[in-house]
């Protein structure tokens, strides 16, 4: 576990906003370089790890999709040396200021996300109001002629936080979601290194997920799995969260996805190995849609059985997200032995409840 | 005598040696009330600075170098070494309802790291996640009511209430500016040590350290009654608010610009500064060609407004390091800004006589 957190540390410390992943790509890919047997990248950018299985080709595969994407900002305007910017992925604008970021402009900048004073604000969000994005700033602490000469509207912005460990196995720190889920992967990966298991597994870093799916849609279409994981994170229960079906208790467990994107057949099957490993778990219930990945592998190509596996989180889509190492161990070997025991001939018994 | 005209520049009274003690100082916590940790270092700083140092009643730092001439004019410097945070008031589980310490603006909260109790122990001021709020609910500004400090599963064992925290932020220089979470003042804390250094003989320099000034300026109050001086400057911070506006219109109001050299004040919510000194600073900015600028009069206050009206009253004025984003998680002011401020406070200081009180006021 020590290895996960400090792996994902280092995810932690690195932009790869939506569209933009290479900076976090390339350190994955050097993780998962000894633990795969081939490694590729997607026409835009998702990384493909393959760690072949021993059964007989042609073996069937299992993908396994964490996004990699971050949400963060990107600059709209430059103002005496001050940069506008608005949001890459859903950023509530009232956790920005005060908020350290690195400009991607022809060098890294570093810098405040900074809220005027009142007086310069529109007169309803002087003092009480939150503060539109559009009239927050960045400042990079640089004059005006430097920042007119090292920053142009596009630039990329992203959230600098360092990670930080809290008491009790938890890690805080921005972009959670969804490293935490690629460090989930790893370990899953890492575990496979034990285990003979008879199908390829194909594992994923995806890209746009915050904002298109692209990675999501792209991806399987190259792999053509016969069945599918979306990795992602849910809601942890926490100040400011509600108390219902939507939000989970931290660090005790793992979710299972359940609702229309997911295979109901394969939910009970991480269900059943979740109770024979003792592991806990709760139910995600998602009435209409996931909001992960698996939206769009579920229909790509002529469909794809798909399952949803998360983390509870707190505070999402903030810099100062909160998750359990435990939580991501859990999902890593749930996942491990979910592929150690697939059968080759898995496929055939993956039915609907009224087929006979 | 008047010293020979020199420009700041050739003087190097900030150096790496200064600029790391700002760092230390700033990285250092010392919520007003609980100044403990700023005051150590100052007290290691000065040992070999002041000839006789105390600590008092309050915790303020008192510190005096005698004065190696006569005719000698008692002068008191004050720098506030408390910096505005939080207070842990309630909660368990690791998740800690808290007051604000000082003027902290509550949207500057959600989503920020802090440093909580005496270890430091790290913390998180989570934020509702995005998807979980509507439109309408977005215009809202957080309550303060609804936000937690996190410390994570400790249990109640390690931090408790009544402790303190503040923001995390940790000390960078970023090109020319400063930045940290509480420059605010410990920007005024290292002049103040560096004007112990550079006090001139005729001087019976009476430096305070004063505690609880984010929560109405209590140790500067009984520092200035004990220090009992003949007048006295506080070196603070002030805002710069030279931003644009949010439609583009120019301001009127700006407080103070960053680049535009040390603020003087002439009037703020407790203190019209002494005329006196207001001309001693802008004669010495002119004479050793020191930019400077007024602070535009308004609200606001250092320590000064209560020195002021200590005993039969002490003449006060104000000069302060300008910072954009005071009492955020991060405060930005320039290198240049600071240097010029003590300059400007060397070569005042050095061309102060008693002379000045002899003008009626």
């Amino acid at each position: 576990m020590a290895e996960i957190k400090d792996f994902l540390k280092s995810l932690l410390s690195l932009p790869g906003l939506s569209g933009y992943e290479d900076p976090v790509r390339a350190v994955i890919r050097e993780a998962w370089q000894p633990l795969v047997d081939e490694l590729s990248v997607s026409r835009i950018g998702s990384l493909h790890g393959l760690k072949k299985g021993y059964g007989d080709e042609p073996r069937p595969r299992i993908l396994l999709s964490a996004h990699m994407d971050a949400i963060g900002m990107i600059v709209t305007g430059i103002e005496a040396g001050l940069l506008r910017f608005t949001e890459i992925g859903g950023v509530d604008a009232r956790i920005l200021p005060g908020q350290p970021v690195t400009v991607h402009g022809r060098r890294e900048l570093p810098g405040y996300v900074v809220q005027p004073p009142g007086w310069l604000l529109p007169e309803d969000q002087a003092t009480n109001k939150a503060v539109e994005m559009k009239y927050l700033f960045v400042d990079t602490g640089l004059r005006a002629a430097e920042v007119n000469e090292l920053v142009r509207v596009g630039d990329l912005v992203s959230f600098a936080q360092p990670p930080i460990e809290l008491t009790g196995d938890l890690l805080a720190g921005h972009s959670l979601d969804n490293r935490a889920s690629v460090a989930a992967v790893t370990a899953c990966l890492q575990e496979l290194q034990h285990i003979r298991h008879i199908w390829d597994v194909w594992a994923v870093a995806s890209v746009q997920e915050e904002e298109t799916l692209g990675g999501a849609y792209t991806s399987p279409f190259a792999i053509r799995p016969d069945l599918a994981v979306a990795i992602d994170v849910t809601f942890a229960r926490g100040p400011g969260s509600p108390v219902n079906y939507s939000t989970f208790p931290l660090g005790k467990g793992v979710t299972l996805g359940w609702g229309p994107n997911i295979h109901p057949a394969l939910y009970e099957a991480f269900k059943k190995l979740a109770e024979k490993l003792d592991m806990p778990y709760h139910d995600d219930l998602m009435p209409r849609m996931s909001g992960t990945d698996a939206m769009g592998i579920q229909v790509v190509a002529e469909g794809i059985p798909t399952m949803v596996l998360s983390m509870p989180i707190r505070y999402m889509h903030t810099p100062v997200e909160v998750v359990s190492l435990k939580d991501i161990a859990r999902t890593g070997h749930l996942m491990a032995q979910f592929i150690a025991e697939l059968p080759v001939d898995y496929m055939q018994s993956l039915r609907w409840d009224d087929e006979s | 005598m008047t010293p020979k005209k020199t420009t700041p520049s050739t003087t190097p009274l900030i150096g790496a040696e200064q600029i790391a003690l700002l760092e230390r100082l700033s990285n250092a916590v010392a919520v007003s009330g609980a100044e403990h940790e700023v005051r150590k270092i100052v007290m290691a700083e000065i040992k070999d600075l002041a000839d006789d140092i105390k600590v008092d009643a309050l915790g303020n730092v008192l510190a005096t170098r005698h004065a190696r001439q006569q005719p000698a004019l008692r002068v008191m410097l004050a720098a506030h070494m408390d910096e505005v945070g939080f207070m842990l008031v309630d909660g368990e589980d690791g998740l800690y309802e808290f007051a604000t310490v000082g003027g902290i603006d509550v949207r500057q909260l959600p989503g920020k790291t802090v440093l909580v109790g005496k270890d430091h122990l790290p913390g998180v001021i989570g934020a509702k996640p995005i998807h979980h709020t509507t439109a309408d609910e977005r215009r809202n500004a957080i309550s303060l009511d609804s936000l937690r400090i996190d410390v994570g599963n400790e249990n109640g064992k390690k931090v408790h209430p009544g402790d303190r925290a503040t923001f995390a932020t940790r000390f960078q220089q970023l090109g020319p500016s400063l930045v940290g979470k509480a420059l605010d003042d410990r920007l005024g804390v290292v002049t103040v040590i560096e004007l112990l250094r550079h006090a001139p003989a005729h001087i019976e320099l009476l430096a305070a350290f004063t505690v609880q000034e984010e929560v109405g300026l209590r140790g500067a109050r009984v520092a200035g009654y004990a220090l009992d001086p003949q007048l006295a400057f506080a070196l603070d911070s002030t805002p710069a608010g030279d931003l644009p506006t949010w439609d583009g219109e120019e301001s009127p109001r700006y407080n103070t610009r960053l680049d535009g050299g040390p603020a003087i004040y002439v009037a703020d919510q407790g203190t019209l500064s002494d005329p006196r000194l207001i001309q001693h600073l802008l004669q010495t900015a002119e004479t050793f060609g020191i930019p400077c600028q007024i602070r535009q009069p308004g609200g606001g206050g250092t320590d000064a407004g209560a020195i002021h009206k200590q005993r039969a009253g002490i003449p006060v004025v104000s000069v302060s390091v300008p910072g954009r984003y005071a009492h955020t998680a991060a405060l930005v002011a320039r290198l240049d800004d600071w240097q010029h401020t003590l300059a400007l406070m060397v070569y005042a200081l050095e061309r102060l006589t008693p002379a000045i009180l002899e003008q009626e006021r």
